[in-house]
């Protein structure tokens, strides 16, 4: 049986794990790193990802892509407010941001499928064996077009993906593989740049979601930002310099102000040091942690009504949480353990790494849908309500939030004019009375046959599958005949439109591959030429000049070829050096020993 | 959103003839799964949430027992355990998980079941209130004028907070009222199990069936109309 992974992808970091032998097991890069940074950059190679990526945040910073998974399934409109936080450039074709990198633009899904494509690469390379199938998570406040969007990124990224789950539940399901435990849980995933809150109950195996809340836009970045704005104002007051005019300063504070909120989930206080521009010298400053915290309170406070909501559609009250499971980055935050705990009257669970438990759950979903894991079974809901326009701009509801999906409706449809030969649906989603102050998702148009007013009847499913994903289908109920449905998603990719980026990724991927090895190529060479060097101070004493030499020109030979856009080329050259050097290091290698040999009496030697 | 209709595996003339499966054609003498060809077979559209959880049609159920067998039929037919299988047969699992995750949700609602369980008998929509019962007629104009002053005054104000005390002594009286009409519905319930377990067939069962139908939709219907003013209320002096 092929094998099916799990993704956890992240707006600050993503994750892929498998399973093996009824365990789950996150894929580590050759360093031991399991997180993948979100972050893509455009460098004059070729486009790069992960941690390499994150390097050209403040180099390039209007080339560099991160926490692209705000924007999925969103148009500009929805994210004008914060559109001053980023340092790239957005626009909107077809109700689809779009990204610029370049002479290029990318879709969301686009970009998020080039960190899919990175981890796809690193579990192939683990395992030894190629991936085609995918479950991913995304946040269960998600709404339609946003799993949309995520679908439409592993389509792009050459991966199927068999399922879309919730990242509460998939850390429910890691969570109860370990813990077996029975009852009712709370998970409060609190990340890089949403929130929700899943309240479940475990019995035997089943994990039935009772109900989900959220908001998919509040996260361990709006904590940055508070930060970024009071350092930004402090340099203007004390030095009259407006930060926000220089893009590669900004990302800086902002790295800046991640890492001190970082620290100070651990330390009390901490050094905050800003370089200013034009060689203007530094900003510093001291920040502790209840300065933060009195920031971070009214965010953190954010999260606290939609676990109450979630216990009211729940029909629960706090003392019937038997456990809360903490997942997310900034769960680390002291801050927002006391709230949690205050709010649930209970002390959190935090046995399992925050970081990597929604990744391990998505492996073991991969492994129920791959008949591996058959005890256990997810029952989820859909977290907002679906519905559809009805006269004066009023949704009427078809599925109610929290209800367990997959979910249908049917609803049935007939003419209101003579001869009339197509009823126009509207479909939203939300909680909202008003049509305007919900999500609109698409629109389509039903082909009646064309009749007497009030005669055709036209029966319309709406059916939300397992992944929270609408289908449509309708059916003419005088003739039995289904028909097709060509919905128009209002903020989603086009199926030609994916296709095309499908076929693109296709035919770039070759230039991917090649700004992958390069990168890979330097960075050895770099070790290479550094240990090298350090190898012919140390004991350069003890080879031949004319050895001596020869390894001096292979160095400056690799380190001329060193920049150049030929990943062979470099490796060629190390090849050079490494062998000119291999007598230097087995020289090395035998004083050390001989060093470490004297003064030891020869019995402990043998 | 698919932009694909899901491939439907012409299940039409089946669901009027589910006694054979879709894909052997042989009699389906299974519950749920052809004995021959082992292949799910979908749930019919006729079968009501009743038979489909596997219980009578009573209006009182043991809780623990739906929720256990609701549990049990979504290990039979969630979609989770169909992804290998062929995409008719995944077609009829997603059908089927829809139909039972509806029928359990109706049915483990004691005022859902109750409407539901109407409509199957009396074979009617809800008949939805839109004027206050009659013995409520008087105290709800009332109401409709308190809250009526109350948002338009200060709340703050002398005026704005006792207005606000009595909406909110109206609000207990209105829970306490939809309290004792769960209660009459909880009696009729009982009332209607007693006469289906005894199963008579003579004209006085039927008329006693027809009363019972008809108290209970109308306390269904005063119910929910009351319900809708208290959250109304609640609403406003949140
Ligand atoms: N020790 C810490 N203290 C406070 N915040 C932290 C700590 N470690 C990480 N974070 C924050 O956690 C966030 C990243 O968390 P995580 O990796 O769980 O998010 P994500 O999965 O990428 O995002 P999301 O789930 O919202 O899509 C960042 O905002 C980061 O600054
Ligand atoms: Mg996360």
């Amino acid at each position: 049986m092929t094998r099916i992974v799990g993704i956890d992808l992240g707006t600050t970091n993503s994750l892929i794990a498998y399973m093996k032998d009824g365990q789950p097991y996150v894929v580590p890069d050759r360093h031991g790193r399991t997180m993948v940074p979100s972050v893509v950059a455009l460098t004059d190679n070729g486009l790069i990802v992960g941690d390499s990526a994150k390097e050209h945040l403040t180099r390039s910073p209007e080339r560099t892509v991160y926490s692209v998974k705000r924007f999925m399934g969103k148009g500009l409109v929805d994210v004008q407010d914060e559109l001053a936080y980023f340092p790239y450039q957005l626009t909107e074709t077809g109700g689809v941001i779009r990204i610029r990198l370049g002479e290029k633009s990318y879709s969301p899904p686009q970009v998020s499928a080039m960190v899919l494509k990175e981890l796809k690469r690193r579990v192939e390379a683990y395992l030894g064996e190629s991936i085609s199938q995918a479950v991913i998570t995304v946040p269960a406040y998600f709404n339609d077009s946003q799993r949309q969007a995520t679908k439409d990124a592993g389509l792009i990224a050459g991966l199927e993906v068999l399922r879309i789950i919730n990242e509460p539940t998939a850390a429910s399901l890691a969570y109860g593989l370990q813990e077996k435990t029975q009852g009712t849980i709370a998970v409060y995933d609190f990340g890089g740049g949403t929130f929700d809150i899943s309240i479940l109950k475990l019995k035997d195996g089943i994990f039935e979601v009772l109900a989900t809340n959220g908001d998919t836009h509040l996260g361990g970045d709006d904590l940055d930002r508070l930060l970024v704005d009071l350092f930004i104002g402090q340099v203007q007051q004390q030095h009259r310099i407006n930060l926000s005019e220089y893009p590669d300063h900004m990302q800086a504070v902002r790295l800046e102000a991640e890492r001190a909120k970082i620290r100070l989930s651990d330390d009390l206080k901490v050094a905050i040091t800003i370089e200013l521009p034009d060689g203007k010298g530094h900003f510093t400053r001291e920040l502790t942690r209840e300065q933060l915290e009195s920031l971070a309170l009214p965010v953190i406070e954010r999260t606290l009504a939609p676990c109450r909501m979630a216990l009211k559609d729940a029909g629960l009250t706090p003392k019937d949480i038997d456990e809360v499971v903490l997942v997310g980055g900034s769960t680390r935050m002291p801050l927002v353990r006391q709230r949690v705990e205050a709010l649930f009257g209970k002390a959190p669970h935090c046995h399992l790494n925050p970081d990597e438990v929604v990744a391990l759950g998505a492996a073991v979903q991969a492994d129920i849908l791959s008949g591996g894991t058959t005890h256990m079974l997810l029952l989820d809901v859909t977290p907002l309500s679906l519905g559809i326009e009805t006269m004066g701009g009023v949704m009427s509801s078809l599925i109610r939030r929290n209800t367990t999906i997959p979910a249908s409706a049917k609803e049935m449809f007939t003419t209101y004019v003579d001869g009339q030969t197509g009823v126009d649906i509207h479909i939203l989603q939300g909680e909202r009375e008003l049509v305007k102050d919900n999500r609109s998702l698409a629109r389509f148009r039903l082909k009646v046959p064309p009749l007497p007013a009030g005669v055709p009847r036209i029966e319309v499913t709406f059916l939300i599958d397992a992944n929270g994903i609408l289908n449509v289908t309708a059916t003419d109920m005088r003739t039995g005949q289904s028909q097709s449905i060509e919905v128009k998603p209002s903020y989603g990719l086009s199926d030609v439109e994916v296709e095309r980026m499908i076929e693109d990724s296709f035919k770039f991927a070759a230039d991917d591959v090649n700004a992958r090895k390069l990168i890979e190529a330097r960075l050895d060479a770099e070790t290479l030429l550094k240990t090298t060097e350090k190898s012919l101070v140390e004991a350069g004493h003890l080879i031949a000049v004319d050895e001596a030499q020869g390894i001096r020109n292979a160095l400056s030979q690799l380190a001329t070829v060193k920049d150049s856009t030929d990943p062979r080329a470099i490796r060629a050259r190390m090849a050079e050096l490494e062998q000119a050097a291999k007598h230097l290091n087995v020289v090395m290698l035998d004083d050390s020993l001989k060093k470490s040999l004297q003064g030891k009496k020869v019995t402990e030697v043998t | 959103m698919d932009q694909h209709t899901p491939e439907s595996p012409r299940t039409r003339g089946l669901q009027m003839a589910r006694s054979m499966c879709w894909h052997c054609q042989s009699a389906v003498t299974g519950e749920y799964f052809c004995e021959r060809c082992v292949k799910v077979q979908p749930v019919s559209k006729e079968t009501d949430y009743f038979t489909c959880l596997g219980f009578p049609r009573r209006l009182t159920l043991d809780q623990k027992k739906l929720e256990a067998k609701f549990y049990e039929l979504s290990r039979t037919f969630h979609p989770d355990f169909y992804q290998t299988k062929s995409s008719a047969e995944q077609t009829i699992s997603l059908g089927n998980a829809a139909v039972l995750n509806t029928a359990y949700r109706t049915l483990r609602d004691p005022i859902q079941r109750a409407e539901y369980l109407l409509c199957l008998e009396a074979g009617s929509v809800k008949n939805i209130r839109t004027s206050p019962p009659a013995d409520l007629f008087e105290e709800i104009l009332e109401l409709q004028d308190t809250l009526e002053a109350y948002r338009s005054s200060d709340r703050d104000s002398q005026k704005g907070r006792e207005l606000r005390v009595a909406l909110e002594t109206e609000q207990r009286a209105l829970d306490q009222r939809k309290q004792e009409m769960e209660a009459q519905l909880q009696r009729l319930f009982t009332e209607w199990d007693q006469l289906q377990d005894r199963g008579e067939a003579t004209s006085q069962a039927r008329a006693e069936r027809d009363r019972l139908l008809k108290q209970m939709r109308d306390l269904l219907s005063n119910r929910t109309y009351v319900t809708s003013i208290v959250n109304d209320l609640a609403a406003t002096i949140a």
